[in-house]
């Protein structure tokens, strides 16, 4: 009783100290995945529609990042490239710049899945009213492509904040990192990973829970409910 | 603008689509005032043809002269141009599904005509009302039925004021009863000049509005003139032995 009402307040002493590294992995994540939202779209957009040798480039770039771990990317690019090429991003800044490229690579794979399961007649509608190809693209097919996306990205979402944890490898004082300090030096490694487990738990459910409801909220009305939850049905959607 | 040359002229238009010749030196003239009818068996090339002319597909040979003007394919404001000018129906309608049916007809009218928001929802709202649909402006294409889809279509064509319209099988993807909504629409059109070519399979209509038939078959224009020739009784044609079966096969249906 008395070892678990002092792991107790060993876990409750340590919390703002951890929860400070919940703010800095919330942080990295968000610029992660907004990189990997600025980069994958574009880059899928290119994979459908470019010519063949950019085509292959965006190929090249995604069978990169997708076929090397996360962990060997942050060294190879935190203490290598970045070295070499003399950026200096810091701690967070990296760990942020690497999750976020490869994170580029598998969302763009996600928006490309997208833009090629909407019928083309859609695109061809536009360019049949004179649109260029571009507005077609930006106003016909992305808003499209994007809706349908967002089960797919809430699950990229969760890997990512989980990779994240890697980070710790460099130091950057995230959650994993903080916990793993006050471990070593308390020796309560049960109570303190179960705490750090539980707030990793949180911060997914809570974004995951922040993606379905906009995924409802932009719900095209009249289309039938993509999820099969059941806690919706389709027909006449008035939204929440 | 040359006034004696047609309003819209193809000439010779070929394609060959994965070694499959599809269209073979096929060429139309459009008039004001026309209503070119393309019938003829599915995969006869209709569809392809319609798309040549507004380049949606691109021609291997052939060119296509607006007012007397041929259009350089290679220019993508020509090409925009031309869209502009030349109109398309599509037989599934190919709404964006993400937009009501005034933003429907509004987009175009504001990324191309360069209109405000205000503006080109107020000339859509103008639109939807001539083809019956003010009261469903709001509302989004899966909300509405087949028949008040492809009147969307025709307005959201309609608004960038075309010279002349292409209908592809406007009312193949429809349900019967729902067929005479949208015809009853082109029939108007055809009342106030639109100059049109229309593939369908509407026999009733292509006999009493066309001022000429075009029979296809296996890429190529294989008849053509008046529906009054072709269709008259005892005219031993092509397009009126097509007409026969396509009326039997119909009746056959109905009395199932």
């Amino acid at each position: 009783m008395d070892a678990f009402l002092h792991s107790l307040t060993t876990v409750f002493n340590a919390l703002p100290y951890i929860a400070q590294g919940a703010f800095v992995t919330i942080v990295m994540v968000a610029g992660a995945l907004s990189l990997g939202f600025l980069l994958g779209l574009p880059l899928a957009v290119a994979q459908v529609y470019a010519p063949r040798p950019v085509r292959m480039l965006v190929g090249l770039y995604v069978w990169f990042f997708r076929g090397v771990p996360v962990l060997l990317l942050l060294f190879l690019f935190y203490f290598g490239l970045f070295n070499v090429i003399g950026l200096d991003l810091g701690m967070i800044g990296s760990s942020c710049a690497v999750l976020g490229l490869a994170s580029a690579a598998y969302q763009s794979q996600i928006f490309r899945g997208s833009i090629q399961s909407l019928p083309s007649g859609q695109f061809k509608a536009g360019r049949a009213l004179g649109m260029t190809d571009m507005q077609c693209i930006r106003s016909v097919v992305l808003p499209q492509a994007l809706r349908i996306s967002i089960p797919a990205w809430s699950n990229e979402y969760s890997i990512l904040l989980k990779d994240s944890a890697m980070c710790f490898a460099l130091g950057t004082p995230e959650i994993m990192a903080r916990t793993h300090f006050v471990a070593s030096r308390t020796y309560e490694y049960l109570p303190l990973y179960i705490a750090a487990g539980c707030i990793y738990f949180l911060i997914t459910l809570a974004g995951i829970t922040l993606l379905r409801r906009l995924e409802r909220r932009v719900r095209i009305p009249g289309c039938a409910a993509p999820d099969m939850t059941g806690d919706s049905a389709g027909g006449m959607q008035t939204g929440i | 603008m040359n006034a004696s040359s047609p309003l819209l002229q193809v000439r010779g238009v070929s394609k060959t689509l994965g070694g499959r010749a599809i269209l073979h030196d096929v060429s139309i003239t459009v008039d004001p005032g026309d209503l070119k009818v393309l019938i003829g068996p599915s995969g006869a090339g209709k569809s392809t043809f319609l798309q040549c002319i507004n380049r949606l597909i691109a021609p291997d040979e052939g060119e296509i002269l607006l007012n007397g003007m041929p259009i350089d394919g290679s220019s993508t404001a020509e090409l925009c141009r031309l869209r502009q000018e030349v109109g398309m129906i599509f037989q599934d309608f190919n709404l964006f599904d993400h937009l009501t049916a005034e933003a429907n007809v509004a987009l175009a009218l504001r990324k191309v005509r360069g209109l405000s928001s205000d503006n080109a929802g107020k000339r859509a709202r103008k639109e939807l009302e001539r083809v019956g649909l003010a009261s469903r402006a709001g509302l989004y294409p899966a909300q509405l039925s087949g028949g008040q889809k492809q009147r969307v279509a025709i307005a959201r064509a309609l608004a960038m004021e075309p010279k002349v319209l292409l209908l592809d099988e406007p009312t193949s993807a429809l349900d019967p009863e729902l067929v005479g909504e949208v015809l009853a629409v082109i029939r108007d059109l055809a009342a106030g000049g639109m100059p049109m070519i229309m593939a369908t399979h509407q026999m009733d209509f292509a006999r009493s509005l066309a001022t000429e038939i075009l029979f296809m078959e296996q890429g190529r224009i294989i008849e053509q003139g008046s529906p009054a020739d072709l269709l008259a009784t005892g005219a031993n044609t092509r397009t009126r032995d097509f007409c026969s079966r396509l009326i039997a096969s119909e009746s056959g249906k109905a009395g199932a």
